[in-house]
């Protein structure tokens, strides 16, 4: 179980019990947390699941694929620390993890 | 017109009604939901029941749309194991199965399709499987093993999908086919021709041209399916995975227009302002094409599903989507983007044999779909450019060295 806080493009803010094993998109699908479409339900097809992963924790998410790597290119307002959340698991090591969101998926 | 305060009763747990009950109260919407599914089990993805479900890579729990207590915690009665049997439009009233009339004050129509069946003699026999719901998927699933031997008849997306997973369980599958190629109805005679290759490459076998004669059994179990031409197929299980027919039967009896699917408008209403339908079961206007298609795919569910939802809460109207597809099978991820409508070319970017190509079908110069295999930015840039609109040019689009983004610029 790890504590995964989301904040929407507006500032809201939701934190939710993760299960480990689960992705970060699963996390917020499953606890209603707006802002994450996921599409494709976590086959890395979509790019609707974008993230922006806080500074302390971007070592501990592990890397990204090809395929993430390439999704993400096109999708919008990327940066550095850009993630499609469905690609990251949820470890214990992740708890208190703090990801905010585009202000859009699409 | 939006009532925050409306009851709304939507037919269907699938991944459209559950997704539907999930944005109206994203979007604020206040009033009663009731969400009724004939399956045992809340909604559901059903994408992953013919790849990561098979290989034992995905459990209930993540395919789950929501968590259980989601439901109860949102004011979301979902009456599972029950069928809607009648509907009144002119009183308002749905009659369920379980011999109870509910009032509506919007009903949505989110009932899906079923599995065509194969009318032949023996398809009643025990192993002789569909795939649409998860209790398929898990009948599937204890039927495949090392050296089981699994025939698949129809060679479409789901058939296909299954022979990879079987291939990655270590059973036996042939695909039987009717058409003279796999993937006749849905996609290009090019990229039927790649997947065939690369299935036979790991394995697979294929039957072109086939008809099945029926299916034989001993002591009620299948052991072979019987082909017209008197030839036989050794099997352990057969999956039936010919199409599926929408589920419009109760909306056609309560006076809605159908034509395959239940006629929506843009904001996936029907005639009667009281009720919309949403995804599979839908025919629905897809003004990029100037044309009414049905739809089997999540991403039009969802789409449907938000519209629906917006229009109930009262949101500003949503922008067509390019419509969209995914399969995976083996390591090949196809993505597709737009629908080959009114094309007069095709064109390949990339090298098939190196399993990293696209496939656009062009109308003038103008993108009209794309069928790319593990080929991201040629799905993601062509669906932005058959959304746009904008022209290309064939050359630098059939020049790799080329970026999509500068094919776009």
């Amino acid at each position: 179980m790890a504590k995964i806080t989301y904040i929407e493009h507006s500032g809201a803010e939701h934190t939710v019990d993760v299960k480990t094993g689960l992705s970060v998109m699963e996390g917020a699908i499953k606890n209603n947390v707006p802002g994450i479409d996921a599409d494709c339900g976590g086959a890395c097809a979509c790019a609707t699941c974008h993230v922006y992963v806080d500074a302390a924790f971007e070592g501990k998410t592990g890397e990204k694929s090809a395929m993430e790597e390439s999704m993400l290119d096109f999708a919008e307002n990327v940066e550095p620390n850009s993630r499609l959340s469905c690609q990251i698991k949820v470890t214990d090591e992740l708890d208190g993890l703090i990801v905010r969101l585009p202000e859009s998926q699409h | 017109m939006s009532d925050p305060k409306a009851k709304v009763v939507i037919l269907g747990a699938g991944h459209a009604g559950g997704s539907m009950a999930a944005f109206l109260r994203q979007f604020g919407h206040e009033g009663p939901i009731v969400l009724i599914g004939d399956e045992p089990i809340p909604p559901y993805q059903r994408p992953p029941l013919s790849k990561a479900w098979l290989k034992g890579e995905a459990d209930a729990a993540s395919l789950a749309l929501k968590d259980r207590a989601w439901y109860a915690d949102n004011g979301c009665d979902l009456r599972l194991g029950v069928t809607a049997t009648a509907v009144n439009r002119g009183d308002r009233t749905v009659t369920l199965s379980t011999g109870e009339t509910l009032s509506y004050d919007i009903l949505v129509f989110a009932t899906g399709a079923r599995a065509r069946k194969l009318p032949v003699p023996g398809a009643d026999l025990n192993g002789v499987l569909e795939l649409r719901t998860a209790a398929d998927a898990e009948q599937l699933k204890a039927a495949l093993g090392p050296d089981r031997r699994l025939a698949i008849v129809g060679g479409g997306y789901v058939g296909l999908e299954a022979a990879a997973s079987a291939r990655a369980l270590g059973a036996h599958a042939m695909v039987l086919e009717r058409e003279s190629r796999i993937l006749a109805r849905v996609a290009c005679p090019q990229l039927s021709d790649f997947f065939t290759a690369y299935h036979q490459a790991r394995g697979v076998r294929f039957e072109l041209g086939v008809e099945i004669a029926g299916f034989e059994g001993e002591d009620g179990q299948v052991r072979r399916v019987r082909l017209a031409d008197g030839r036989a197929v050794d099997c352990d299980a057969v999956l039936v995975g010919i199409g599926a027919i929408p589920n419009d039967d109760l909306a056609r009896a309560s006076g809605l227009e159908c034509v395959n699917g239940i006629v929506v408008d843009l904001d996936a209403r029907t005639a009667d302002p009281a009720v919309f339908s949403i995804g599979d079961v839908t025919h629905r206007p897809l003004p990029l094409y100037d044309r009414m298609v049905r739809l089997e795919s999540v991403p039009n569910a969802l789409e449907q599903a938000k519209v629906a939802a917006g229009v109930i809460a009262g949101r500003p109207p949503l922008t067509p989507e390019v419509p969209w597809f995914w399969s995976d099978q083996f390591d090949l991820k196809l993505q597709i983007a737009g629908m080959p409508f009114d094309a007069d070319a095709i064109l390949v970017r990339g090298d098939p044999a190196t399993a990293k190509f696209a496939i656009f079908h062009l109308k003038g110069d103008q993108i009209q779909a794309v069928e790319a295999v593990n080929s991201p930015p040629e799905f993601m840039m062509g669906k932005q450019l058959i959304g746009n609109r904008k022209p290309v040019s064939r050359e630098r689009l059939a020049d790799t060295t080329v970026s999509m983004k500068e094919v776009a610029a």
